[in-house]
């Protein structure tokens, strides 16, 4: 047993103190939450676009009255279409290593790469998530709020969006979390994220052991954080609903 | 068109799945301001899509309808601007659910008509104290019975001041010892003069405080007349099956 932690006490030494190996864990996870937060943003963003355009069009494109507002949602909801299908129809690798070695072939710039894949990615599931919210909401509510004089737009700004992303969070948690690790492949393109920089100190001292549950125990911690978080996040909300 | 007409409505036809089901096939009809209208009738007889056509929330498919004498069913006209002048009730209510009964009340007032913070709750409380309800402002829809979120569905469209009050089966999703309360606070309305458009099923409240009655079958107006006349003396032989069923 003390032989067994005295090994235990030596490999530690060799992977984390020893040359300052430590930074390479430090410097990964800086680089994998600044990657998770950014794409996250982009995530949202871009999903926001998406749902509203193609929500806009599944409610509203029957009865719109011919002209160019149909024919621009028309057009909206055909993009935003083909986005979906092709993101969510290719892996995630894939779509990072066309970042890398063709559209941004000639940057180094690897949080640049890797927020762009990631952020693009994840748009796509998070538009679906948040059309689906947008969907739950009862029409009755959208009716009230126009009956009352508010115009689309305030209407969904005021009365839809925020039930849609109450009932939303729980998937919107659950997609940052699958995003926090999903950015675990960045190391595919020579990024050094949390998963990399454990890889980097494997290959230097031919350690196994140590490393990897290093970065699956941050990983895992991490994911338990955040999930505190939105749980807290979610509890105060539900405050209308006693 | 008389000046005290408020609302005109001009063969006003709804159809719905390209034209075979025809909601409201001709509707013409004419509000005085303070008038009190109730629209009867078997389900399906398109009472409610019409009430809904008044305000837009259903696109008429042919037909005109004049506010104050504006033409709303142009498009060139801000329907936002007209649903202002137009208050609606819903028969599921239809509170906002993430928002207190004192912001609910207040959300429009304050962003449509640029009210005052201030202005806005003091004017929600006093209406809310005309319905007894003072109490609950800080409460949320989901802590009231269903008679109180209607008299607050009441008041939230109250607060915008509008001309005309549209009720859409106001009573019909509670609870029977509650529906008193809330024809209570429509009748006290009426007598102060609003304008009401009332689709109901309770006929005691026709009865007692509509100054016209209108029947309508299959999409169209089939009888129209004072309580007495309609109740009384039904002459369209649909209407005395139809009150034969409910009375």
């Amino acid at each position: 047993m003390a032989e067994f932690l005295l090994t235990l006490k030596s490999d530690f030494i060799k992977c984390f103190i020893t040359k300052n190996r430590w930074k390479f864990i430090t410097e990964g996870l800086t680089a994998t939450l600044k990657i998770t937060l950014l794409s996250c943003i982009m995530g949202i963003v871009i999903g926001l676009v998406v749902a509203i355009v193609r929500s806009t069009y599944d409610k509203n494109y029957s009865q719109m009255r011919r002209g160019l507002g149909k024919f621009l949602l028309a057009v909206g909801n055909f993009f935003c279409n083909i986005y979906l299908t092709v993101i969510r129809g290719t892996p995630v690798v894939v779509q990072l290593m066309i970042m890398y070695y063709i559209i941004f072939a000639t940057s180094s710039n690897g949080i640049l790469i890797a927020v762009s894949a990631f952020g693009i990615n994840s748009g796509a599931y998070v538009a679906e998530i948040f059309r689906s919210g947008i969907m739950s909401v009862d029409n009755g509510q959208f009716e009230a709020g126009r009956s009352l004089g508010f115009g689309y737009i305030s209407t969904m700004l005021y009365i839809v969006f925020p039930q849609a992303f109450k009932s939303v969070l729980p998937a919107l948690a659950n997609e940052f979390i699958v995003l926090l690790k999903e950015t675990s492949v960045a190391g595919y393109v020579a990024i050094k994220d949390l998963t990399k920089g454990g890889d980097i100190i494997r290959g230097a001292t031919y350690e196994t052991f140590m490393p990897l549950l290093a970065v699956a125990g941050i990983y895992l911690v991490m994911v338990i954080f955040f999930t505190k978080l939105v749980n807290i996040l979610e509890r105060r909300l539900r405050k209308s609903e006693r | 068109m008389s000046d005290n007409t408020i609302i005109k409505v001009n063969g006003l036809k709804k159809h719905f799945t390209g034209g075979t089901v025809k909601a409201l096939d001709g509707v013409d009809l004419e509000i005085k301001k303070g008038e009190v209208i109730v629209i009867i009738g078997p389900s399906g007889c398109g009472k409610s899509t019409f009430l809904r056509s008044l305000n837009l929330l259903e696109t008429p498919t042919e037909g005109e309808i004049f506010l104050e004498g504006v033409n709303i069913t142009d498009p060139q006209n801000n329907i936002n601007l007209h649903r202002q002048k137009m208050g609606m009730v819903f028969q599921q209510f239809n509170l906002f659910p993430h928002m207190t009964i004192l912001k609910n009340i207040t959300l429009a007032p304050i962003k449509l008509l640029r009210q005052n913070k201030k202005d806005a709750e003091e004017n929600a409380l006093s209406l809310l104290k005309r319905v007894g309800l003072a109490d609950r402002a800080n409460a949320y829809p989901s802590q009231l019975s269903g008679g109180q979120k209607q008299r607050i569905a009441i008041v939230r469209a109250l607060a915008m001041n509008p001309e005309v009050m549209l009720f859409d089966e106001p009573t019909s999703a509670l609870d029977p010892e509650m529906v008193g309360e809330v024809l209570e606070v429509m009748k006290e309305l009426a007598q102060e003069g609003m304008t009401m458009v009332v689709v109901t099923h309770e006929m005691g409240f026709a009865k007692e405080v509509a100054d016209k009655v209108i029947f309508m079958e299959e999409g169209k107006i089939a009888e129209t007349g004072s309580p007495e006349e309609i109740f009384q003396n039904p002459k369209h032989p649909r209407l005395k099956e139809f009150l034969g069923k409910v009375l």
